[in-house]
């Protein structure tokens, strides 16, 4: 599904990632961790298209699509959340979906009609799944910060993708927030097929639900596995694990 | 964008009927008065495709407005081409101008957008004034025919209509149609999506938008109009000067957009009516103009941000909420 090859990036003298490999099959939930500034961020904003790699190579169900401008790369089956809830703040939860909707049904060159009512049932549907509904007239921008990261999934959502990536879904949750949006997002990953691949502070999140877990550190991978290997791997508990699970 | 006040009365037939009657009931002065609203409403409406839907601040849409002005005049006097035909041509060669100078803006973000805008419409402006063979120059574009409007008298009501008028209906008709076209435009999916880049560039880039494409987009809309309204004004005020593409004019189409509100469509307009009329009322007391307009809009952005229709929109949702509560 996603293939990541020798991707390197640095910005002035520091370099952000140095020969990041890696791959994530289809259906898979793939996790990557490491301290901050290990340089997650960087390597989502590089698979994504937002900055373009030094070096390296990204393919999406073997198309190749490093440096590619983010709109292409999202049209083309790849869904995107981001650090901070991401969303149209001063729009209606309603209407963020369905502007979503708008720009993956290829309705957005369509001066003439009134979008009121364009794919209103489609929204309602995904708002429903999300447990939204009942929100779906308020601003978005007036939403609990839980609630908003659960409407930037339906936005991501929207556009019907093949591959999800996820900087931190539940930064900035509380624990109940967390517990739920977890659960949330196995149902939909289950649902939908969808592969993840996602970063994540909390170590509980991704050892409950991660396939594979990438271990990032001063911008190199140092371990890839399955969550044991990369449990008892002594150079992960060193500089990582050892911190938190000592 | 509309405001629930606006589905439940059909406040477009009552303002366009009320309209019709002006050279009936009131003077010629409030005719022309009538007719400057209108055309300077327009050119703010399609700032607000930039500014409140958009998000784009442009400080250079004189640019699109002298272009327009200028090449229908000059279609209408130096080549003999009927309105029927240069008016259209107005508005295209605004938008094919809208979209060179364009696709250099939306390269840029913020501030340095608004610089770049700023930068062509001085441009435009130098151009106007320094081509006395087309433009006339510093001296403008003098004596502009008003169109044949013969046509008009044989319509029932207006047959002993002065030209002056007759203008103002022909005026009416073409600025309700543009206005219907740009509301069209704000409610439609296109403008859905426009209204995301505005709240979140990076957001709508990832939901699929080719963001730049749409600002362009948005930008040569918003100069065409502007070009239209650009035509109107040059017949209307029988001549086209440099200054309709002067900076100063660009300061003035923001001001009214803010100062009738950029959150409500029909905002625009009612900013145009409230400077020009302010304007016609406050020179007669005092020369002192600019100062009374610099007061009145320190108070409006601290006191009433959302501008005037945007004020008032939001006291009728309140007192709506009170009444249902």
């Amino acid at each position: 599904m996603l293939e990541v090859s020798g991707l390197r990036k640095s910005f002035g003298g520091f370099v952000a990632t140095s020969d990041v490999s890696l791959s994530v099959a289809r259906g898979e939930i793939a996790a990557v961790i490491g301290p901050n500034g290990a340089g997650k961020s960087t390597l989502f904003n590089l698979i994504t298209g937002h900055i373009r790699p030094d070096a390296g190579r990204v393919h999406l169900e073997g198309r190749d699509i490093t440096g590619a401008p983010p709109h292409y790369i999202c049209r083309i089956g790849m869904g995107r959340s981001f650090q901070r809830a991401n969303i149209f703040p001063k729009l209606t939860v309603f209407e963020n979906v369905q502007a979503a909707l708008i720009a993956h049904h290829g309705a957005a060159t369509n001066l003439w009609s009134t979008a009121r009512d364009f794919y209103r049932e489609e929204a309602d549907r995904l708002l429903a799944s999300l447990g939204l509904q009942a929100q779906a007239d308020v601003t978005s921008g007036t939403l609990s910060y839980g609630n908003q990261k659960q409407l930037e999934l339906g936005i991501a959502l929207a556009a019907s993708p093949k591959i999800l990536l996820l900087d931190e879904p539940t930064a900035g949750m509380s624990s109940i927030e967390t517990t739920e949006a977890i659960r949330l997002l196995q149902r939909i990953a289950m649902e939908r097929e969808l592969t993840l691949l996602f970063t994540e502070h909390d170590m509980d999140v991704v050892f409950a639900i991660a396939h594979k877990i990438a271990v990032l550190h001063q911008g190199r991978i140092i371990a890839v596995g399955q969550p044991d290997e990369v449990r008892g791997d002594p150079e992960v508990r060193r500089v990582y694990l050892g911190e938190q699970h000592a | 964008m509309t405001t629930r006040l606006a589905r439940t009365v059909p406040w477009m037939t009552v303002a366009f009927v009320a309209a019709l009657l002006i050279p009936v009931v009131g003077t010629r002065f409030y005719t022309s008065v009538a007719t400057d609203v209108l055309i300077l409403g327009l050119f703010a409406t399609s700032l607000n495709l930039l500014l409140g839907t958009t998000g784009l601040v442009s400080f250079g849409h004189a640019a699109y407005f002298a272009i327009g002005a200028y090449v229908c005049a000059i279609a209408m006097k130096t080549y003999d081409v009927p309105f029927a035909l240069a008016f259209p041509l107005a508005g295209v060669a605004s938008g094919v101008a809208a979209l060179v100078f364009g696709f250099f803006c939306v390269r840029l973000t913020k501030i340095y957008f608004a610089m770049l805008t700023l930068a062509f419409a001085q441009i435009v402006w130098a151009i106007c004034f320094k081509w006395n063979d087309v433009t006339g120059g510093e001296q403008g574009f003098n004596n502009v025919p008003y169109p044949d409007l013969g046509w008009m008298e044989a319509l029932p009501g207006l047959a002993s209509m002065r030209t002056g008028e007759l203008y103002f209906y022909l005026t009416l008709v073409l600025v309700s149609l543009c206005l219907y076209i740009l509301r069209r435009i704000t409610n439609s999916p296109f403008g859905r999506i426009l209204t995301t880049i505005r709240e979140n560039p990076e957001r709508a880039e990832f939901v699929g938008i080719d963001v730049r494409r749409f600002e362009l987009a948005a930008f040569v809309i918003a100069g065409l109009f502007a070009g239209l309204a650009g035509a109107l004004f040059g017949i209307f005020n029988r001549g086209v000067f440099p200054d309709f593409g002067y900076w100063a004019k660009s300061a003035e189409v923001l001001i009214m957009v803010i100062l009738g509100g950029m959150g409500q469509f029909f905002g625009p307009l009612v900013g145009a009516f409230t400077l020009v009329a302010l304007n016609q009322q406050i020179t007669s007391y005092t020369e002192y103009w600019p100062l009374v307009l610099g007061l009145l809009l320190i108070i409006l952005l601290y006191a009433f941000p959302a501008g005037i229709l945007g004020t008032a929109a939001d006291l009728v949702k309140a007192l709506r909420g009170r009444r249902n509560a």
